[in-house]
């Protein structure tokens, strides 16, 4: 579903990603984890072509994502993001946000759009906030919204930036219930995360990478938590650190 | 010291020498802001742009017409486009108004140098997650703009908008320089045919400054009002 071969990206002399190969097949769940600075995030952003790639190819679904006469619009109506910041839009309500995107991007009626966005929102657990706007919303409320609104361009995949990671601590459950939830019924999903238990309990793969952008490991959910000798010192290293408290 | 004498003030004078010039006032005023942002978004876009030449363009444009004072650009206007381009009006409206056109033209034109410089600032106040948003939903540029980022750069920067509107209004005094009729040539023709100049004067500063207060006004209660809750 989605490949990336060889990708290489810098910005000016700083190579942030360093021949990245990725394989991502329908309904998988690949948990991309490591140290701050280590491409993470920018390695997700390439995939739907938010950061430009200078070297290799990215295919989503047999479109390239890398050739300049893609329709790069069309193919990110195909692909949910979830942002660690939510980046829902502050000046219109919950519906509106869900309903946006269907109307002008999809060209769906707005009937339709607002019966497919409450569906979604209904399954986030929101219902009864439909009418309100952003601000009026917890930070893990904020998000569960920008997981529906997703959900509601009806995506092949969903890539989550570090969905938790601007979350108060009691709030990520609600959030990675909803993201449990997708992926027991098969979504396709790529998830940038130090949710170790998240990983564990849902991921097929984890990717760790390690600064300068280099995919160090990537390997079944079973051998990354399994015996810990058998990692790349790094990996450890790091792990040891994050599994610590 | 002459005593002042405001007996001239007759409704039927008002209407003969003030309404018509206090019309023109308010009008341009409206005109030019309205004017003023349309233009001015278009170059702030272009100016925040990644195609270098658009860019190169707004920018000297903003910087000249910020340089230069309006009066002159006014002048200019008016001395330097030929007659031709007024009977391009119809019905020889053109030739009858020429001022009040120029003064539009100009304003318009001058105000987007400021109103750009305005919507700029408020596209780039906004955190560019909210663009990638739009993006990563599938919308293309304009649709972005349109829907996502201008709604939220605009209604954070309404307060400021008015207050360069005040300004731009205050501003509007300035086409006495090619004599279009507007409420400051009301007054003075009025104080020169009853020989009463200083009343007129001081009657035309109580205007610009009711007209002006209020407005403030209202920018303070928008902006108790506008903020968006993030």
């Amino acid at each position: 579903m989605i490949e990336m071969k060889s990708v290489s990206k810098w910005y000016g002399t700083t190579q942030v990603l360093n021949d990245c190969s990725v394989k991502i097949n329908k309904g998988e769940v690949v948990v991309v984890c490591g140290p701050s600075g280590s491409g993470k995030s920018t390695l997700i952003k390439t995939i739907n072509a938010l950061e430009p790639i200078q070297k290799g190819e990215i295919w989503i679904d047999g479109v390239a994502v890398h050739d300049k006469a893609t329709d790069l619009p069309k193919l990110r109506s195909r692909v949910g993001m979830v942002f660690q910041h939510f980046e829902l839009f502050p000046h219109l309500s919950v519906t509106d946000n869900l309903i946006i995107a269907q109307v002008k991007v999809l060209g769906r009626r707005r009937d339709e759009a607002k019966k497919r966005g409450l569906q979604m929102l209904e399954r986030v657990g929101l219902i009864d906030h439909q009418h309100k706007f952003p601000g009026q919303l917890s930070g893990g409320q904020q998000q569960r919204v920008a997981i529906a609104r997703a959900l509601s361009m009806d995506p092949i995949i969903m890539l989550f930036d570090e969905p938790t990671s601007a979350l108060d601590p009691e709030m990520v459950g609600e959030v990675l219930d909803v993201m449990v939830g997708l992926a027991s019924e098969g979504m396709t999903m790529m998830v940038v995360t130090h949710e170790m238990g998240f990983a564990r309990k849902v991921s097929n793969r984890v990717i760790f990478m390690d600064v300068g952008g280099r995919i160090l490991e990537d390997t079944t959910k079973d051998e990354f938590f399994g015996k810990i000798e058998d990692r790349q010192p790094r990996t450890r290293e790091f792990l040891n650190k994050i599994l610590q408290y | 010291m002459a005593t002042l004498d405001f007996s001239f003030y007759t409704w039927a004078n008002i209407s003969n020498y003030l309404l018509s010039g206090l019309y023109f006032s308010v009008a341009l005023t409206i005109a030019a802001t309205v004017g003023g942002i349309a233009l001015g978004t278009i170059i702030a876009l272009m100016r925040l742009s990644n195609i270098k030449p658009l860019e190169y363009i707004a920018t000297w444009y903003v910087n000249v017409f910020r340089s230069v004072p309006l009066v002159m650009v006014i002048l200019w206007f008016f001395l330097l486009v030929p007659s031709g381009f007024y009977d391009l009006f119809p019905g020889g409206s053109g030739q009858k108004y020429r001022a009040e056109i120029c003064a539009l033209i100009t304003f318009v034109v001058f105000e987007a140098a400021f109103f750009s410089e305005i919507v700029r600032a408020g596209i780039q106040s906004l955190p560019r997650g909210q663009t990638n948003a739009g993006q990563a939903l599938g919308m293309t540029y304009a649709q972005n703009m349109r829907y996502i980022i201008l709604p939220q750069a605009i209604r954070n920067m309404l307060p400021v908008f008015l207050t360069q509107t005040i300004v731009l209004f205050q501003d509007t005094s300035l086409v006495y320089a090619i004599g279009a009729y507007d409420i400051l040539k009301g007054f003075e023709i009025m104080g020169n045919t009853f020989g009463r100049r200083i009343e007129t004067y001081l009657l035309a500063a109580v205007v610009y400054f009711i007209i002006s207060f209020f407005l403030s006004m209202l920018v303070k209660k928008l902006n108790q009002k506008i903020r968006i809750v993030r």
